[in-house]
């Protein structure tokens, strides 16, 4: 169906066509033509308060969905605003579809107003990216845009529109298929690596499944629970993926990594195989690359070719889509399993002493000032396995990830590659938009907060009623944390005051949000109940917690995860435990 | 660390060039050369790519070069089993007296001289990068005044072209109700 209209239509009638539901963004001199159409299209449009909002609203909706997130700009500043939530996105591989304005095509390279090279500028972190001067491109390359972000290992893609071609006649006609030469993910693997990975592991006897944040892309949750029992081997998940797999299941020995458990941390340490599926042996999960799990060997299963041999050799490398690579793999294990079956009494015994001799926890200050890690664990066990949380970056993002119990798959959301402080109230912002019967809360950091919460209003005024806790420990924790570990406790700006100033249950009520605050571990309970009671309108809560607590364990940056620690100056008794 | 080339057919698409740059610049692959042209297909242009790495550093190279999308296709160029030339223009001094020694290294090289004034030669030349650096080393004596020269091209010897192993491009069918790829259970 082809029908005559200028660009701006076409491109809202392929954005249409491509199933968007709703879009984040603000409008600008080189977008304006596009916001015409906008407002008459049945796409909903939230109009955020800062581009940034847009892009980290539109991952959070891509997060809870598992559709593509849409945000949109106008050219120069309203582009640049974009440029951190799509390399955040590119780290966490979101599905986002950005849309920007551009000058017009005859001033392009003139140094216009608002002119910048979006196109150029994200070329590193954008999966594949467009700058569109002929109206007749618009349909297809938006229905490019979306299939390249969704498909494959998923990921931000840029399409910049020149203002003229937005303006100019065209026909819109949406396209019946895509033709990309050079993009073919594999989806299904090769059956040979399947065996092979069913024969290695019939040969361990100390295997651990590795499990990232891909299992929850590839929908696979259900799969690696059939996986893991069939086998009954640890299961550990990083921190994009928490909630792959039940906190709650007894395979289950948490999350591994630089503030991992000391079990998760020492399986993958100890063991003879990693059954690695959508990981990506991240730094901060190896530690030392040299001395990570030199005893193991590796499966290495995920979307994309080039994570494999990346960072660590892949014994048996297997690509293509999680979902089928589990399922293909469990039968193929079930009848290997019958010939051979590895026996992991002992290699149990030895985790199952390191967990319950090393669980997660936490002193209560000793003054009865209220504990950050109390907060966060009341939170979610008050909150239900239902609720969804997004959180800042700092220490209250590891203490989210620590403290939290996540069931299930897509309720925990996090800036986990690229560590963007800002991200918590926006994305809370867009996974209200895509779950609105679910329980969201922000789990923000006073510092964090401070980067984006002018969302807030944007959720006030458009039914948005997300549930915002800010940890304030009136600092930068995190950094201050490091400064007390490796700087002799020299606190050099990370001081926030924000115990005075701002006073956030006053700017939460300035925003159109409830402002609530707490300050005693016996007001904890009522306060959430009371937060979890507001349904019809944003709510913030200036939990006032103690300055000093510290994220443990903790592999110090660059140290071997050997040398993990459980407090400060503490290693874990290794000589009491027979490994 | 050792020598090798790559050939990479790409979409003849604007910033192809810049894609491919900036990939080997931020993810820290040194390039000895690349040399672009159009090929037989006005769609699809060539690269040629000469760099130095470890064995397991060129895997994750093609690997990382194959995500980008108008990358059509990769193939590693074995120098036994391919023609590889280099194209040298040089000028060097010549006057009347050393002009014979001159072209006796030319004739040597089978190069040619393409333009000459009265203090002055400029030779064409092109051959594997051995035989030029050799050229090179023989014209040092008459004095170089400027050179320039081309990245390394290569094509594999037989038959078979890199293209008719890439180019049936069918199409990837839009489903009704969008293009999203369908990954909900
Ligand atoms: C945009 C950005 N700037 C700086 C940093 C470095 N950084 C990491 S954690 C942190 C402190 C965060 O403080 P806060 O939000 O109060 O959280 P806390 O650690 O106290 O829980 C900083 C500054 C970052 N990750 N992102």
């Amino acid at each position: 169906m082809s029908k005559k209209m200028n660009g701006a239509s076409s491109l809202v009638a392929a954005l249409e066509s491509a199933g968007v539901d709703v879009m984040f963004g603000i409008p600008g001199g080189a977008i304006l033509p596009a916001y015409d159409p906008i407002f008459d299209s049945k796409i909903r449009h939230i109009l955020v308060r800062h581009e940034q909002g847009a892009g980290h609203a539109a991952t959070g909706y891509a997060q809870v969905t598992g559709r593509v997130g849409v945000c949109i700009a106008t050219s120069g500043p309203g582009a640049t605003n974009l440029v951190t939530p799509l390399a955040d996105a590119a780290m966490d591989s979101v599905p986002l579809v950005a849309i920007t304005g551009q000058v017009p095509s005859a001033a392009i390279g003139t140094d216009a107003f608002q002119e910048a090279d979006i196109r150029g500028i994200t070329m590193p972190f954008t999966k594949h990216n467009y700058l569109i001067t002929d109206p007749a491109e618009i349909p297809r390359a938006i229905a490019e845009a979306f299939y390249i972000a969704s498909s494959g290992r998923p990921g931000p893609v840029l399409v910049d529109i020149a203002k003229d071609a937005l303006q100019k006649d065209t026909v819109f006609d949406w396209p019946t298929s895509v033709s990309l030469p050079g993009y073919h993910p594999q989806a299904k693997p090769e059956s040979s690596a399947i065996r092979d990975a069913a024969a290695l592991i019939t040969q361990s006897s100390k295997p651990v499944f590795y499990v990232g944040g891909g299992v929850i892309k590839a929908n696979a949750a259900r799969e690696l629970m059939q996986l893991a029992e069939l086998l009954g081997a640890p299961v550990v998940t990083t921190l994009m993926a928490r909630g792959a797999f039940p906190d709650s299941h007894d395979l289950h020995l948490g999350m591994p990594g630089m503030h991992g458990t000391v079990a998760a941390v020492t399986a993958l340490q100890k063991s003879d195989l990693l059954i690695t599926l959508g990981a990506r042996f991240d730094d901060r999960v190896t530690g030392k690359l040299s001395t990570f799990a030199v005893n193991a060997k590796v499966i290495h299963a995920d979307i994309d070719p080039a994570e494999i041999g990346k960072n660590r050799y892949a014994d048996v490398p297997i690509v293509g889509d999680l979902k089928q690579t589990i399922a293909a793999l469990i039968p193929e294990l079930k009848a290997a399993l019958a010939k051979n079956k590895p026996d992991l009494t002992e290699w149990w015994r030895q985790m199952a002493s390191l967990r319950s001799t090393y669980p997660l926890g936490y002193n209560k200050p000793e003054d009865g000032s209220l504990s950050p890690q109390f907060v966060i664990e009341r939170l979610g066990k008050i909150s239900g396995p239902d609720a969804i949380f997004a959180a800042g970056v700092g220490q209250h993002q590891m203490w989210a990830a620590q403290f939290v119990s996540y069931e299930k798959p897509r309720t925990w959301l996090n800036s986990g590659g690229l560590g963007t402080m800002g991200y918590a109230v926006p994305a809370a912002m867009g996974a209200k938009v895509g779950a609105p019967d679910t329980t969201v809360w922000a789990i923000d950091g006073d510092g964090c907060f401070q980067m984006t919460n002018q969302e807030l209003t944007t959720c006030a005024l458009n039914n948005i009623p997300i549930k915002v806790a800010i940890i304030n420990n009136e600092s930068l924790g995190m950094v201050r944390q490091w400064q007390t570990l490796f700087y002799e406790g020299r606190y050099s700006n990370t001081s926030l005051d924000s115990k005075r100033v701002p006073n956030f249950p006053m700017l939460a009520e300035a925003m159109g949000c409830i402002g609530l605050s707490c300050e005693r571990p016996e007001d904890v309970d009522a306060t959430i109940e009371k937060a979890m009671a507001i349904n019809n309108q944003p709510v913030v809560v200036d939990f006032r917690v103690h300055r000093d607590a510290m994220v443990w364990p903790m592999v110090a940056a660059g140290t071997s995860n050997d040398e993990i620690m459980i407090a400060r100056d503490l290693a874990p008794d290794w000589d009491s435990q027979e490994l | 660390m050792a020598t090798h080339t790559l050939a990479v057919l790409v979409e003849n698409s604007p910033g192809v060039l810049a894609r491919v740059a900036g990939l080997f610049s931020r993810r820290a692959y040194n390039i000895d050369s690349l040399a672009v042209g159009p090929t037989e297909n006005p769609n699809i242009s060539r690269m040629t790519i000469v760099l130095n790495v470890e064995g397991h550093a060129l895997e994750q190279v093609i690997r990382q070069l194959d995500k980008l999308v108008n990358v059509i296709q990769i193939a590693e160029v074995i120098p036994d089993e391919s023609v590889q030339a280099e194209l040298l223009l040089v000028k060097v001094s010549a006057t009347t007296r050393n002009r014979f020694d001159v072209d006796a290294v030319v004739e040597k090289y089978d190069a040619k001289v393409v333009d000459s004034d009265a203090s002055s030669v400029t030779i064409e030349a092109t051959g594997e990068a051995a035989k030029i650096a050799d050229l090179l080393s023989d014209l040092e004596q008459f004095g170089i005044r400027e050179l320039v020269q081309s990245g390394l091209i290569a094509l594999e010897r037989g038959g078979t072209s890199l293209s008719d192993r890439t180019l049936s491009t069918q199409g990837i069918p839009i489903a009704d109700g969008g293009v999203q790829a369908d990954y909900q259970n």
